[in-house]
């Protein structure tokens, strides 16, 4: 519609808009998100919803204790393997359309524990991530920022597509015997090409230690057959 | 004030016949054998009353540090086949002093030694993480299983040669 009959027509108390942007900027100002924190991130998260903060000016206060009630997942803080598949479950159960703020690096990419045995290198492993906040911890303002981003990510799209990106289940990843089975969700995510040219990345040769648990607690004696003369 | 540990190990020593622990740094060595009766000696003498254990750990030392292998002596060069030494602090709340520190040295290749769960309760779920991570048996433990990693992981993650599974994404890949 032409932009001054628009304006002229509202002097008058007539609006006109589309069934997208009315919808948008309804559900983008009250995005609900899941009441959960997985570390310190999550204190962040909570002076961001307290009053000095006071997430309430975006319409995302209402924190819920039921996934079935939130549209947004705040992924804030250390995701260690062990709470993995439970919190792709928590994101199954979710309501569509849905989203996910990735907050802080552990979040991430696994942050400081990047190289340690026992945290997720990164939540956007197994479910799909809309925004990325860096730090540690992000700021409250940092996790406002992320939110606008995400309003205007909601705001750009049509409510109908939403609905359609992003069904079904996502995959809950088992306890393995080196760590989670499988690694990632390749439907999600793919490991990035080497920066310096090296070749293909391969999976790690037989991730573990040579001494296997046998039994209760009996580790079989290491070195077997290494030891040439 | 407890006596310097120079005088704990000949008053040790006096109490229990047979056994020998060596200082070693600010820690008394004890041998594998000798642990449960020491341990017992020291919280129920009246002198020492170490009653409480603060801490239970595992330190990890492998054969060859990243030294490539002398040749014709694999083996002796570094100590053999490595070594994992169990570490405890003990502290007394009734003396209010401490810590006594004692290490017991244990063959890597199966580290067995004797749970002061019976002794201190508190030890359980210490031998446990201990078991967990370094794959140290505690022998007479009540419910030796893992506690942090779940049931069916296999290695033990805090060894120097454990392998971390997704060494793959900018990083350099294992060796």
């Amino acid at each position: 519609m032409d932009q001054g009959l628009q304006s002229e027509l509202q002097k008058q108390g007539v609006f006109v808009t589309t069934w997208d942007r009315l919808v948008n900027w309804g559900r983008s100002n009250s995005i609900w998100p899941l009441q959960f924190g997985l570390a310190c991130c999550a204190i962040e998260m909570i002076a961001t919803a307290a009053s000095r903060y006071d997430i309430a000016r975006f319409g995302s206060e209402i924190f819920r204790a039921s996934p079935r009630q939130a549209d947004l997942m705040i992924v804030a803080g250390t995701v260690t393997k062990k709470m993995a598949p439970q919190v792709v479950r928590l994101y199954n159960q979710m309501a569509e359309p849905k989203y996910v703020i990735s907050m802080g690096a552990c979040a991430t990419s696994g942050g400081p524990f990047h190289k340690g045995y026992n945290v997720l290198k990164g939540i956007d492993r197994f479910i799909p991530v809309d925004v990325y906040i860096p730090g540690c911890p992000p700021t409250p303002e940092a996790l406002l920022e992320g939110l606008t981003k995400l309003q205007q990510k909601i705001k750009g799209q049509s409510f109908t597509r939403a609905m359609d990106e992003k069904k079904g289940e996502y995959p809950i990843p088992a306890f393995g015997t080196s760590g989670l089975a499988p690694r990632y969700n390749p439907e999600v995510w793919q490991p990035p090409e080497h920066p310096f040219g090296s070749p293909a990345l391969q999976p790690p040769t037989e991730p573990g230690h040579p001494p296997k648990v046998g039994g209760r607690g009996n580790p079989v004696a290491e070195g077997g057959g290494t030891t040439a003369p | 004030m407890l006596p310097p540990l120079e005088e704990v190990k000949p008053s040790l020593e006096q109490l229990l016949p047979g056994v020998s622990v060596t200082v070693e740094g600010t820690a008394l060595l004890v041998a594998p054998k000798d642990l449960t009766v020491v341990c017992r000696t020291l919280k129920e003498t009246e002198r020492f009353s170490l009653d409480y254990l603060a801490n239970l750990t595992a330190v990890d030392y492998p054969a060859d540090p990243a030294a490539p292998p002398v040749a014709g002596s694999a083996e002796g060069v570094t100590g053999g086949a490595g070594r994992i030494e169990v570490v405890y602090h003990l502290y007394s709340m009734t003396k209010k002093h401490g810590p006594v520190t004692l290490k017991v040295k244990l063959p890597r290749a199966n580290p067995v030694v004797a749970s002061v769960t019976p002794i201190w309760r508190g030890a359980e779920f210490q031998e446990r993480e201990a078991y967990d991570l370094f794959g140290v048996t505690f022998e007479r433990h009540p419910d030796l299983r893992r506690i942090l990693m779940w049931d069916g992981f296999e290695g033990y993650p805090m060894r120097k040669d454990y392998v971390v599974e997704d060494q793959d994404v900018l990083e350099d890949r294992p060796r």
